[in-house]
């Protein structure tokens, strides 16, 4: 009864695969240190995140996965759902054993989970370009602060990056407490003590915002209003589509006035 | 002269525009190679829902809605006596420079009611779209409409500029078109389109021997209809698209339920409500048909003028070929388990996989995201007995629609799902 525990990050959870190998340890678990202590009684094996071992590992299974599903791995585990781990090492067993191809094997549990949790850090990941919504403020940069259910941000940065070239930009995960600053050179990770924007729904303090903002934002909502065809009103379709945890962040559904 | 501020008219052009169904961002992968603003993603993005549902990915406008035509199908005919507004060119760039920087949008789609003359409003719309490439370095997506009866030389330019361009067929057949738009007629409507077709074509030849050479509308050609302002069947409709996408290349013919804007026009049909449940039922046609590899024919017969609204077309099909169910799940091809009711595209492709590596069951299935419940009629997997031929047709389709009067029922989407294939890139491991 081994458990393996390393530092949360996806590193550090490569690291374990490496050494659980390297030591011929079959944990029963594989878990963050910093949570929750769910095994009193086994005997614990702590990792020491090893960039270089990690990388070996990634590239094993960079070698093992078609061109397709390169990254999904890393999704499954971005979404930091309780047991993640030790589906994924089940899976990487199977993968470096030499069964070919098994990404594919939906009749196996893990697999199908795993697909399917990727599948869902992807999407978050597709909502952040679709509902980020940034606001120009007086020092010329555009700021949006957002809560993504799992840890996408970096996910996105270069799709922002190429998009947004010639601008200053901001995205901050206010759930976590960080964020991705592009000063039209490159993005870097930046955590922000001093915050004049609420932590809650992301909106900048109305004496830094950038004079002309109020106006765009303004128009926007009436666009928005006047686009829609009331006859077809359809609310229970715009939810469907637009979930409500994201409302607070966007201008048009905030209430007009 | 204009008095009306820029708020006032963005809002009687945006309820003027908001009949055209299309807001697509689809099928452009536009660089930012000039560092500007703005790329394309060729999943299309969708930034916004309004309260119909539908999705907000473009700044949809018109230039202007004052218009020299008098369509009795439309809102912004001459004889309506309602507010007018034109947006000048400076500003309609402007709204979308704004919107985009605050990523509320993808880009533009303009289009406008006829001023002066087709060629001096076509004129107008390449200026603004010249305006965004050139002088604001704008890379995002850009959709054009072509005003019928413009010179092929401003189509040309507009096609240099856009990614996507459209010319509304707005009446499925040349009588109705003429009955209610009698200053419109189809050669003013295939012209265009015909270029269109045979400018992009001939530009992704040219891309293919140089590699610098300059696309033409990279996003392809759509067209609109309206679908219950004049009398044509589902069947006519569905030929008619079918047509169009094999003959014209298009990328997406869209139905836009016919809206009653001017009921006093007594060659108009009284509705009380649009037509959406028949949209929706030739919104599914069309997709059996672009991603379910149904030929038109196959989804009405010649004896069936109308698609049954109870039901949608694929169980339809299903219940008046029941000979060809159940579908062995573990040994039909592709194909046929496409046309299992119950059973999506990424379902279906997913089976063909998962099938090499066991054999799947009942329990498989379902966790695949195949609605059992329906399904079930018409596969046999490992365990399942066959259920179906102890059912009629008419029993059988009374059963499944008394079934679908569930609470988690979706509503009613005419829009396809489209993040599914998105991959975000990955940033390096550190
Ligand atoms: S030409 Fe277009 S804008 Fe003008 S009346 Fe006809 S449909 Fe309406």
């Amino acid at each position: 009864m081994t458990i393996i525990t390393y530092d949360g990050t996806f590193g550090g959870f490569l690291t374990a695969v490496f050494e659980s190998y390297n030591r011929k340890i079959f944990p029963v678990d594989i878990c963050s240190r910093m949570g929750e202590q769910k095994h009193l009684f086994a005997q614990k094996t702590d990792i020491q995140t090893d960039e270089a071992k990690a990388e070996r590992v990634w590239r094993g299974i960079q070698q093992k996965m078609t061109e397709k599903n390169k990254q999904f791995v890393f999704y499954a585990f971005l979404s930091e759902e309780q047991g993640i781990e030790m589906k994924i090492y089940r899976f990487l067993r199977r993968l470096f054993s030499g069964n070919l191809d098994i990404e594919t094997d939906f009749g196996d549990p893990d697999v199908l989970y795993l697909t399917q949790t990727s599948r869902k850090v992807k999407q978050e990941a597709m909502r952040m370009l679709q509902f980020v919504r940034f606001q120009h403020t007086k020092d010329g940069l555009y700021f949006c602060g957002i809560e993504p259910r799992y840890d996408v941000i970096p996910l996105v940065v270069s799709q922002f990056q190429k998009r947004f070239a010639d601008q200053r930009w901001l995205l901050y995960d206010l759930k976590r407490n960080y964020g991705m600053l592009y000063d039209k050179n490159k993005p870097q990770e930046v955590v922000i003590s001093n915050k004049e924007f609420s932590s809650i729904t992301g909106q900048v303090n109305d004496n830094v915002l950038q004079e002309g903002e109020e106006f765009y934002q303004k128009l926007w909502k009436s666009y928005f209003t006047h686009i829609n065809i009331q006859e077809r009103k359809n609310l229970k379709l715009q939810r469907q589509h637009l979930p409500r945890r994201f409302w607070k962040f966007l201008p048009e559904m905030m209430i007009l006035n | 002269m204009e008095t009306k501020t820029v708020q006032q008219r963005l809002e009687i052009l945006s309820d003027a525009a908001k009949y055209d169904v299309s807001c697509a961002s689809s099928g452009s992968n536009r660089k930012n190679a000039t560092k500007g603003i703005g790329n394309g993603v060729a999943c299309g993005i969708c930034h916004s829902f309004t309260e119909d549902g539908r999705c907000v990915s473009l700044f949809k406008i018109l230039m202007t809605n004052h218009c020299i035509y008098d369509c009795a199908y439309c809102a912004n005919r001459r004889s309506n006596d309602r507010q007018r507004a034109t947006l000048t060119v400076e500003e309609i760039v402007d709204l979308t420079i704004g919107f985009y920087r605050s990523n509320y949008i993808e880009g533009l789609f303009l289009s406008s009611g006829v001023i002066k003359s087709p060629d001096y409003t076509m004129e107008r719309m390449v200026q603004v779209a010249r305006k965004l490439r050139m002088e604001e370095n704008f890379n995002g997506y850009i959709h054009l409409k072509a005003i019928p009866g413009a010179s092929p030389e401003l189509v040309h330019e507009g096609g240099l500029w856009a990614d996507r361009m459209s010319v509304n067929l707005e009446i499925p057949t040349e009588p109705n078109l003429k009955l209610l738009a009698p200053e419109k007629n189809y050669p003013a409507i295939f012209s265009p389109m015909t270029q269109i077709r045979n400018e992009i074509l001939a530009s992704k030849e040219e891309v293919k021997i140089f590699r610098n050479a300059r696309r033409f509308a990279p996003a392809g050609q759509s067209t609109q209809m309206i679908i219950g302002a004049t009398p044509e069947t589902d069947r006519q409709i569905i030929l008619l698209s079918s047509g169009l996408y094999k003959t014209q290349n298009l990328k997406r013919v869209y139905f836009s339920g016919y809206l009653p804007v001017n009921d006093y026009d007594k060659r108009l049909p009284a509705l009380t409500r649009p037509p959406l449940v028949r949209e929706n039922r030739l919104y599914q046609s069309d997709w059996l048909m672009r991603f379910y590899r149904f030929k038109a024919e196959e989804i009405l017969t010649d004896d069936q003028p109308f698609l049954d609204l109870d039901v949608d077309p694929k169980l339809g099909y299903a219940l008046r070929n029941l000979h060809l169910f159940p579908v062995d799940i573990n040994r039909a091809d592709y194909e046929m388990i496409l046309r299992i009711p119950g059973v999506g595209v990424q379902s279906a492709q997913r089976i063909i996989l998962a099938r090499r590596h066991r054999k799947l069951n009942s329990e498989h299935l379902s966790k695949l995201g195949i609605v059992m419940k329906r399904a079930k009629y018409f596969l046999t997997c490992n365990e399942l007995p066959v259920s179906t031929t102890d059912w009629t047709p008419e029993k059988l389709k009374h059963k499944l629609v008394a079934g679908a009067v569930s609470k988690n029922k979706k509503s009613l989407d005419t829009q396809l799902s489209l993040f599914g294939n998105y991959q975000p890139v990955l940033p390096p491991l550190h």
